[in-house]
């Protein structure tokens, strides 16, 4: 074996190491946005807080908020107070809008759309229903002229 | 994206929030119910472009069909409904989104993977939490609000309908659905969330049937509120900021009404909800130790003399009025009245109707000026004042011996001192007893006179009678 043989095959080494040493740079570079993200939720998990304590926060706060809220609304208008309360939780749509609009091909199956279907029929009836009877009431409520 | 989603629905949110605080006041409330329609709009419309676009054509067209249907029935009904009806229509409504939790809750259980809660099987454990809490409340709602449409729409009696030892079946229940909701968390079988959905329902029944036609307001504001916690329970499965917001938001109001219904009635939630009180009609013919008593009875014509010759009249509207619709011909009198320089006002009773605000809008809607229309604890000292009491289809509101007899059964329930107007005209079908069978000494004071007859018919003679 020649020294230019050596000389080869050492040259051949040092390029395969090369293309070694590139797919892995390439694969970090690749998995860099998760690995950021897995960063992310190592944080979000070391301080200990599920995310269902910041829902809870909101939704005791909230409380607060209608609490008040609703004891300033007057009298005379607590029937559209009512219809109005009505209209709003049938925000519940969202839930059905996800379940009917869910990806098949995903996982997702017929009967979740047939339910979010339903869901997305109940809730506009009461949307529209309860907006537009509120609009009514409400047109309803005159001064003395 | 998710951030520009979450905000959204913050902001949606808030919105809801608007919609509420504009209700303080007739002037700002039509702008209130804007913020509400925009909220809506804007919660919706973030589903469908940002936080999770219907896949493929089919999902879109479902959606679609779904909002067509849905929103040509709503506004349909929303139009036509009569403002008397009101009751009925929100206990209708409640049960549409008690229903709609349910749906949104089957659906979240099949198709987990598409609101990020888990895969079918091994859903997490705090959202199979959440989610068998909002679909027991929602369909606890559902029947529930069926059983108050039915009988707030006279397809059932108001009676109280009494099972035997109806306490323990209820708890049993209670208890069964806790059990099956570990169940369902250990298990992940969906037969379990069918059970439970089954035993809220049955429950849900069960909770309203007892309860009589007169307690209707607080059942309505307990069913409104049932149905805010059912769809914050259902925000919390999804994560869904504008749902929580909106569901604290509706069950705190529901909350609220419930407890001004039950004060004004002097009645305890609890009693209220364990039912049993007061019938559709006056129940066991009251103790009849009145009936031989001398009642003094008028004709329109009558009536019609001693209001036009009147410095003041006050007008209090109960149910009946509603139930003969006659709001219209009062609103005529009343300007009869206002044309001759009689004072007018309305004293509302907050019981008045089968639902808070019930005789406000009803007056409204006849073009009463929201300004002339009076609460109790507002207008109750004026009645001193006052010429004329006009009474028309109210009867335990104004019936004194809440203050006089500790014995009665509505002994401390405030009531509208109509016995100290120089004169009180009180328009009533027959001499009976009112709702909760209790018999109004009223009718036999020497300065009431009786206008027996039909509240709308009644008010109409007087109208002619006036000319």
């Amino acid at each position: 074996m020649s020294a230019l043989d050596e000389l080869r095959d050492a040259a051949e080494r040092a390029a395969e190491a090369t293309a070694d040493l590139a797919r892995i740079a390439t694969e970090i570079a690749a998995n860099a946005p998760e690995a950021a993200d897995a960063a992310g939720h190592g944080a979000a998990a070391a301080t200990g807080i599920d995310p269902f304590m910041f829902r809870l926060a909101i939704f005791a706060l909230a409380c607060f908020v209608g609490y008040y809220v609703v004891w300033s609304v007057t009298p005379a208008l607590h029937t559209p107070l009512m219809s109005v309360t009505n209209a709003i939780s049938s925000v519940i749509v969202v839930g059905a809008l996800v379940a009917a609009g869910a990806d098949l091909d995903a996982g997702a199956t017929w009967t979740t759309r047939i339910f979010g279907f339903l869901g997305v029929i109940l809730a506009s009836v009461n949307i529209f229903g309860g907006f537009l009877v509120t609009e009514r009431m409400l047109a309803m409520y005159k001064k003395k002229d | 994206m998710a951030n520009l989603a979450a905000f959204a629905y913050l902001v949606s949110g808030i919105l809801f929030i608007l919609a509420l605080r504009g209700l303080s006041h007739p002037t700002t409330s039509r702008q209130a119910n804007r913020f509400g329609m925009i909220g809506m709009a804007l919660a919706m419309a973030t589903t469908l472009f940002i936080f999770s676009p219907p896949s493929g054509f089919g999902g879109v067209l479902l959606i679609l069909i779904g909002l067509g249907i849905g929103g040509s029935i709503g506004a349909t009904i929303a139009k036509r409904v009569p403002m008397t009806s009101m009751p009925q229509l929100v206990a209708a409504f409640h049960s549409l989104v008690g229903l709609a939790a349910v749906f949104v809750a089957a659906g979240a259980l099949y198709s987990p993977e598409a609101f990020d809660i888990g895969v079918p099987g091994a859903i997490h454990t705090g959202s199979i939490i959440e989610m068998s809490l909002g679909v027991a409340i929602g369909a606890v709602t559902f029947t529930g609000s069926v059983i108050a449409f039915a009988k707030l729409d006279g397809r059932m009696s108001g009676a109280p309908i009494l099972l035997p030892s109806r306490h323990m079946i209820n708890l049993g229940l209670g208890a069964a659905l806790v059990l099956m909701v570990t169940l369902l968390i250990s298990t992940q079988w969906t037969g379990w969330f069918w059970l439970i959905t089954l035993a809220a329902l049955a429950l849900g029944v069960l909770l309203i049937i007892p309860i009589g036609g007169a307690d209707m307001p607080v059942v309505i504001s307990m069913l409104n509120s049932y149905s805010g916690w059912a769809a914050a329970g259902i925000g919390f499965t999804l994560g869904n900021t504008a749902l929580i917001i909106t569901g604290s938001l509706v069950g705190s109001s529901g909350a609220i009404l419930s407890y001004i219904m039950c004060k004004g009635m002097n009645r305890g939630f609890i009693s209220v909800i364990l039912g049993g009180f007061g019938g559709d009609d006056a129940g066991p013919a009251a103790s009849g130790a009145g009936d031989d008593r001398p009642v003094k009875r008028g004709s329109a014509e009558d009536a019609a003399f001693i209001m036009q010759n009147a410095g003041s009249v006050i007008i209090v509207p109960g149910y009946g009025f509603a139930v003969a619709q006659a709001q219209h011909a009062l609103r005529e009198m009343g300007d009869i009245l206002k044309d001759s320089g009689v004072t007018v006002k309305y004293a509302i009773h907050p019981v008045a109707g089968r639902m808070p605000g019930h005789m406000n809008v009803l007056l409204a809607e006849a073009n009463v000026p929201y300004d002339e229309v009076f609460e109790l604890e507002d207008i109750n000292s004026e009645f001193a004042q006052a010429d004329v009491a006009y009474v028309i289809g109210a009867n335990d509101v104004t019936n004194p011996s809440a203050k006089t007899d500790p014995n009665s059964p509505i002994a401390g329930m405030p009531v509208l001192d109509v016995e100290k107007a120089k004169t009180v005209l009180f328009v009533k079908r027959s001499l009976g007893a009112g709702y909760a069978g209790i018999e109004n000494p009223l009718f036999f004071m020497d300065n009431t006179m009786m206008l027996l007859g039909d509240a709308k018919k009644m008010t109409e003679d007087i109208v002619k009678s006036m000319d």
